[in-house]
């Protein structure tokens, strides 16, 4: 890239960054290179195939039932179902997650019911209370503001010694925000263990990457802040799990961040409130829909043995079944009394808002 | 019992808080070797270590996003903002993540962390440098807004934030630092929140204000007795929740009552109280409620400072307005 500008003839490099991509599995199923040790274990590979299947079933189900008035806004994984599946599979209980709105598939791999997310998105703060690991954070709204807090959690970490990693999904969008190179640049100073994931779906609503940054990859924004970005094939779920092992090993072994930044494509509207036929054409999503995830992973694991047409009857079935009664105990739950709304604001409620309580319950104190 | 400035104070307050409890962790700008800017937490480091009082990069939201995870994951932190006018980028930690996590999650996570900065003008300083915006923050649901005005409030009350399981931004009148003296015993008593003290008796007109223009709030009460006025003066302490009961106790008892601060008038937290006053208090009215402000300009720079701020002079003349109302 040498220019009349740059006259660096004679003068020394120094500082040289590279980045890495990581794929193994082809789009058709079949292998690049040799798989990582873990993709020996075909149970891990079966179950990450089920919980992605589920996710993309589930959101279809949530789709549905906001269509009919019976959920709010709802974010689809469609695409992008390996990366927030295949991060959390990598983590271990006593991690935390700091999840973005569109990281279902991360609480339902660690423990989150059903239920339980679509009470969040049926607008009701209990589905925040969740039955996933008590200090995982529930999903963030205010895109990236939640990388600070990785980096707290993470200094908290550390500070007590505790073998533990914070780890951060967010979008590419996200990327664009002082919060997440304020949180990298915190961690790299610190060698916080906190892995920053930035699930790169290729749009922010309406706004492709090419208008997010100039960048080549967001990878290299770790570089930045002194530690590792690396990109792999989002839609590879065997990609994501290996990259995000590394870094959460690397990271619980005291050696610091790591960036992974998950290059996928968002196949769906960005919520149910978007229509992406606005922004984008049929033939560019249509492309998109060769290289997706599921049918990836499917196609391996058709090739290995390890999965057949019954297995694949018996998923749906299972899945269709999972979600039915998640669904059917979501609706039955009942709405909390207006006043409630008070309960959590704080520990104990203050004196001066007493009153506004007892109004939402039906005193007369006006 | 000796006797410390209200910085001084803050930094016993802090250092109290360090040795009692492990968790409690310090971060800021500049908090480190130096001490803070104003010297707040001095000496800290060197007996706590730099990994429970770090001196962070330059970046306000950071600061304040930090503490919530620090806060959420069992730390108390307390970080420090150089000066008020720099606290804005923390707005979106504070609105949207440290005052709502316990209620968002139905109690399941917390935060109890402290922000403390610098409140208020008068001390010749640039631009950006005098701010008052307290009111902005007493809007934010489930945060608490505490302000001191004399070292053993600081002191008494900086304690209570810090132990509070909820989010607190402690602020701190700039001018007060040194130039207001008090005896402190540094026993690890605190005082308590959301409660006002009513620093002074009276009968006739209820005085009220907080931070640095108490100052001239209780010259003003000292200058209304030669006109055989008594007034009492309430230092609120406590913006968000606030002591009602304790205004409208007051100006139950004297009838009258000019609210005094620093900040600009519209949508100052002295609306918010004059409101109270109207709606659960009028029938004790002998006059209407007044406001003694900042007015509704930008804080000038040195050469005109002092015209902005509400001096002794205007809080008198409000005051005898209202004893002669009628
Ligand atoms: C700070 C902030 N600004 C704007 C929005 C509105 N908004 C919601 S999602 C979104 C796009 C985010 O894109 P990206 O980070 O790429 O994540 P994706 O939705 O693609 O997963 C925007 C602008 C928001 N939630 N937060």
């Amino acid at each position: 890239m040498a220019s009349k500008w740059m006259a660096n003839e004679g003068l020394p490099v120094i500082a040289h960054f590279e980045v890495c991509h990581r794929n193994y599995l082809a789009p058709d199923g079949s292998i690049n290179r040799p798989l990582p040790v873990f993709a020996a274990d075909a149970n891990l590979l079966v179950a990450l195939y089920r919980t992605m299947v589920l996710l993309r079933l589930f959101d279809r189900k949530a789709v549905a039932l906001q269509r009919t008035g019976r959920l709010g806004t709802y974010a689809v994984s469609l695409g992008q179902e390996a990366v927030s599946v295949g991060i959390a599979s990598a983590m271990r209980e006593e991690d935390v997650l700091l999840p973005s709105y569109r990281d279902n598939g991360a609480l339902i791999w660690r423990g989150v019911k059903l239920e339980e997310i679509l009470l969040f998105w049926g607008g009701d703060e209990r589905g925040n209370n969740f039955s996933g690991p008590v200090h995982d954070f529930p999903f963030c709204v205010p895109v990236g503001s939640q990388a600070p807090h990785a980096a707290g959690v993470a200094y908290a970490f550390k500070l007590r010694r505790e073998p533990r990693v914070a780890v951060c999904l967010f979008g590419d969008g996200a990327t664009s925000k002082g919060d997440v190179y304020e949180a990298m640049n915190f961690a790299g100073i610190h060698k916080l263990p906190v892995v920053f994931v930035a699930a790169n779906n290729q749009w922010a609503i309406s706004v492709p990457l090419r208008l997010q940054t100039g960048a080549e990859t967001l990878a290299q924004k770790a570089i930045a802040a002194g530690f590792t970005g690396e990109q792999v094939d989002g839609n590879d779920v065997v990609a994501v799990c290996a990259a995000a092992e590394e870094a959460i090993a690397a990271a619980r072994d005291g050696q610091g961040p790591r960036f992974i930044e998950a290059v996928s494509y968002r196949l769906g509207d960005h919520t149910t409130s978007d229509d992406a036929s606005r922004y984008r054409s049929p033939e560019e999503v249509q492309a998109h829909w060769k290289e997706e995830p599921i049918a990836r992973l499917r196609a391996y694991l058709a090739s290995q043995n390890m999965w057949g047409k019954t297995d694949e009857e018996q998923l749906a079935a299972d899945c269709h079944e999972r979600i039915e009664a998640a669904v059917e105990r979501y609706l039955k739950i009942a709405s909390r009394r207006p006043e409630t709304m008070f309960d959590h604001l704080y520990a104990d409620l203050p004196e001066s808002y007493a009153a506004q309580r007892r109004e939402l319950a039906g005193g007369d104190d006006a | 019992m000796p006797e410390v400035t209200l910085v001084e104070a803050i930094n016993l307050a802090l250092g109290r808080a360090m040795e009692d409890d492990a968790s409690v962790v310090v971060l800021g700008e500049d908090v480190g070797v130096n001490g803070g800017v104003f010297r707040a937490t001095v000496g800290l480091q060197k007996r706590f270590g730099s990994e429970r009082v770090l001196d962070t990069p330059l970046a306000e939201l950071l600061i304040s996003g930090l503490c919530v995870g620090m806060a959420v994951q069992g730390l108390r932190p307390v970080g420090e903002i150089q000066f008020m006018g720099f606290l804005y980028p923390c707005l979106d930690q504070l609105v949207n993540h440290a005052s709502r996590l316990r209620n968002r999650t139905q109690g399941r996570l917390t935060c109890p962390m402290v922000l403390r900065a610098p409140h208020g003008a008068g001390i010749r300083a640039p631009e950006h440098h005098s701010e008052s915006t307290e009111a902005m923050l007493t809007h934010i649901p489930g945060l608490r807004v505490v302000i001191a005005s004399s070292p053993e409030r600081a002191y008494g009350l900086l304690l209570a934030a810090i132990r509070d399981p909820d989010p607190v931004v402690f602020l701190e009148p700039t001018r007060m630092y040194r130039t207001v003296k008090g005896e402190v015993e540094d026993n690890g008593d605190a005082l308590p929140l959301d409660l006002a003290f009513v620093v002074r008796e009276g009968r006739d007109i209820t005085l009220i204000s907080w931070g640095a223009a108490l100052k001239e709030t209780m010259a003003a009460a000292d200058a209304l007795t030669v006109d055989g006025i008594s007034a009492e003066v309430i230092d609120l302490a406590t913006l968000k929740p606030y002591d009602e009961n304790t205004v409208l106790r007051s100006v139950a008892k004297t009838g009258r009552c000019v609210i005094v601060h620093e900040a600009a008038r519209t949508g100052g937290f002295g609306a918010e109280i004059a409101a109270t006053i109207a709606e659960r208090g009028l029938s004790s009215l002998l006059a209407p409620v007044t406001r003694v402000t900042g007015y509704d300009t930008v804080v000038p720079m040195a050469r005109l400072e002092q015209h902005y701020m509400p001096s002794v002079e205007r809080i008198v003349t409000a005051a005898r307005k209202a004893c002669q109302f009628g």
